[in-house]
């Protein structure tokens, strides 16, 4: 496909974002009260959404290998149960869950340009990149280069992403913004449209390294960026919040207002996602109360 | 001005309301209202279970010996407070001078369990004789989140005399206080919070515990369930509740204001036994030649 590619000059301005009013937006999402069959369902739906994520320096090829069968084994006890959507882990991890993985229908996604912090050379971050690609990764969360895009130099994360893009090929990008690090939601706003425009398959809030992560703010101002560009072109993109969402309560606020602002369509695990490594678990908790009766008790529960 | 008090209930060092936002009237001997107190409900004993979880691991990692200053602290907090107790309890019913009595006793008793605080592990642990070449050794560990419901015909001596031994042994608690004599319960979290006691290792809940008590004995993240008095009924479906997940089901039919209804073995019946294998080198045959 030859499309015509994306130029920078061709991103649009947004207006700036009113900040008590998204604040008021949000507190109506978490009043929706979800209960009984719906709440199982949509427990279900958050379960099939979760990227489940170790990205710690002290990972082992183990406590990969462990997540991976935890991704295909939620909780065995209980029939039924879908499976997580995707597994995430640094590059040089992507071969070990490709071997527990094999043809299995979890994706792998690796992160790359030296994440978390993206303060690495151009040529590193498309060898980082190429590196995951070839290891096996089905999906690639690169970060942005915050520096450069507080220091204004929007040009440059524009054409950072599009040439990621460019080695993904037909694998998708999922790009991260690091909202925690961009201190206003007019910011967050701002490279969201970036992202999009430069040929983001996902764009995603965190690296889950910094805080805050996914607030509802930047969620919220994320998915109007995501339908403003679906207005104006008709092509979807992704949403990951990840980062500070561990309870499912949460997680269920996050649906409704995936719902509320972008649809139906987007309430798959093809176009939302949860970057989480402990809601997996909260979720697993609800769904046994939901079915027993009775509280749980997380020593019930493998943890990884 | 006569203030009157509201009473809440105490979570996680905090004193918020109900979830449920019920109330129920207290009422004098004479059947006057003293007071509205929470009537609390499910979900309160869900978020006090959470709590205590959370305070586990600060409280059983706390050495034997700051835990009985916290303790002590708590009996010197009481004693400062005396009249208000004593008053509470006359208001409910009871004579000055059984009051003065009830809140001595309790002072007394939650002195004998500071004191207890760095004594219960020397007396419980043991080194075992092993025909292998181990050390063995077993010592006592907090059996860990404690679902108590306070004796329901007095109002702050059964929950003392239930509460200390089970704090001292480094467990956390959800404690449901007596229905119909609940002021002084909550008034005891007051000395609590000024006592240094971490938050979340001891939460009280007032409200009927008919109804409260089948969601803390089903609960999976609670280990044991400590009852006094209880009626057989009641007595039954606990243990049967509590099957699930094994918990310890301890039914106490005390006279609290005697001095046997304190001792040891309140304090090791929330204590789990944990026996070590420790591999040494040298067993019999080889023995040193200094």
């Amino acid at each position: 496909m030859t499309a015509q590619k994306n130029q920078f000059s061709e991103v649009p301005f947004s207006t700036t974002i009113d900040k008590v009013g998204v604040e008021e937006r949000i507190s109506r999402f978490q009043t929706r009260s979800i209960k009984g069959p719906s709440k199982i369902q949509g427990l279900f739906m958050v379960l099939s959404m979760i990227d489940l994520t170790t990205l710690e320096g002290k990972d082992t090829p183990n406590k990969v290998r462990q997540m991976c069968y935890k991704a295909q084994h939620l909780h065995d006890v209980y029939d039924g149960l879908p499976t997580v959507a995707a597994v995430c882990v640094y590059p040089s991890m992507v071969n070990v869950a490709r071997e527990v993985l094999k043809d299995s229908p979890i994706k792998i996604a690796s992160v790359s340009t030296a994440f978390p912090s993206g303060q690495a050379p151009f040529e590193v971050k498309k060898i980082d990149t190429q590196f995951a690609i070839d290891a096996g990764a089905d999906e690639i969360d690169m970060v942005i280069s915050r520096g450069k895009f507080l220091a204004g130099e929007h040009e440059f994360v524009f054409d950072e992403i599009a040439a990621i893009k460019e080695i993904c090929g037909s694998k998708r990008l999922k790009v991260i913004l690091e909202t925690g690090e961009l201190a206003t939601l007019d910011q967050v706003r701002r490279a969201s449209d970036i992202a999009i425009h430069a040929g983001a398959d996902f764009i995603k809030t965190s690296t889950g390294k910094i805080q805050p992560a996914a607030t509802m703010q930047v969620t919220f101002t994320m998915l109007m960026a995501i339908r403003d560009h679906f207005d104006r072109t008709g092509k979807m993109v992704g949403m990951k919040p990840a980062g500070g969402i561990s309870t499912s309560k949460l997680a269920l606020h996050n649906l409704v207002m995936v719902n509320e602002i972008l649809g139906e369509a987007w309430l798959t695990n093809e176009w939302f996602r949860f970057g989480a490594s402990s809601l997996a678990n909260d979720v697993l908790m609800q769904y046994m109360k939901q079915v027993t009766g009775k509280y749980q008790s997380a020593d019930y529960f493998t943890i990884d | 001005m006569n203030v009157l008090k509201t009473y809440k209930i105490y979570i996680g060092g905090q004193f918020p309301r109900t979830e449920s936002g019920r109330t129920y009237v207290v009422k004098d001997a004479n059947g006057n209202p003293i007071a509205n107190v929470c009537q609390s409900s499910k979900k309160d004993i869900r978020n006090a279970v959470q709590a205590a979880r959370k305070a586990v691991g600060t409280w059983s990692e706390r050495s034997a010996f700051n835990r009985g200053q916290i303790l002590y602290r708590m009996a010197e907090m009481l004693a400062g407070r005396k009249t208000q107790f004593i008053e509470e309890l006359t208001q409910q019913g009871q004579s000055i001078e059984s009051a003065t009595n009830e809140i001595e006793i309790c002072i007394d008793r939650i002195v004998y369990y500071a004191g207890w605080c760095d004594k219960y592990q020397q007396i419980l642990s043991s080194v075992n004789p092993v025909n292998s070449s181990h050390f063995n050794f077993s010592m006592a560990e907090p059996t860990g989140v404690v679902g108590i419901v306070a004796d329901q015909d007095t109002s702050l001596l059964g929950l003392v005399s239930q509460l200390m031994p089970v704090i001292a042994g480094g467990n956390t608690v959800v404690l449901i206080a007596s229905e119909v004599l609940p002021l002084c319960s909550i008034s005891f979290a007051e000395v609590l919070e000024t006592s240094d006691l971490p938050a979340g290792v001891v939460n009280i809940l007032t409200g009927s515990a008919e109804e409260m008590l089948p969601t803390l004995a089903e609960h999976m993240d609670v280990n044991a369930i400590f009852l006094s008095n209880a009626v057989t009924e009641m007595v039954k479906s606990t243990q049967l509740s509590a099957v699930d997940n094994l918990k310890r089901v301890l039914v106490m039919d005390s006279d609290w204001s005697h001095e046997s209804a304190q001792g040891i073995r309140y304090i090791s019946s929330f204590q789990e036994i944990k026996t070590t294998w420790h591999p040494i080198e040298q067993i019999g045959g080889v023995t040193s030649s200094y």
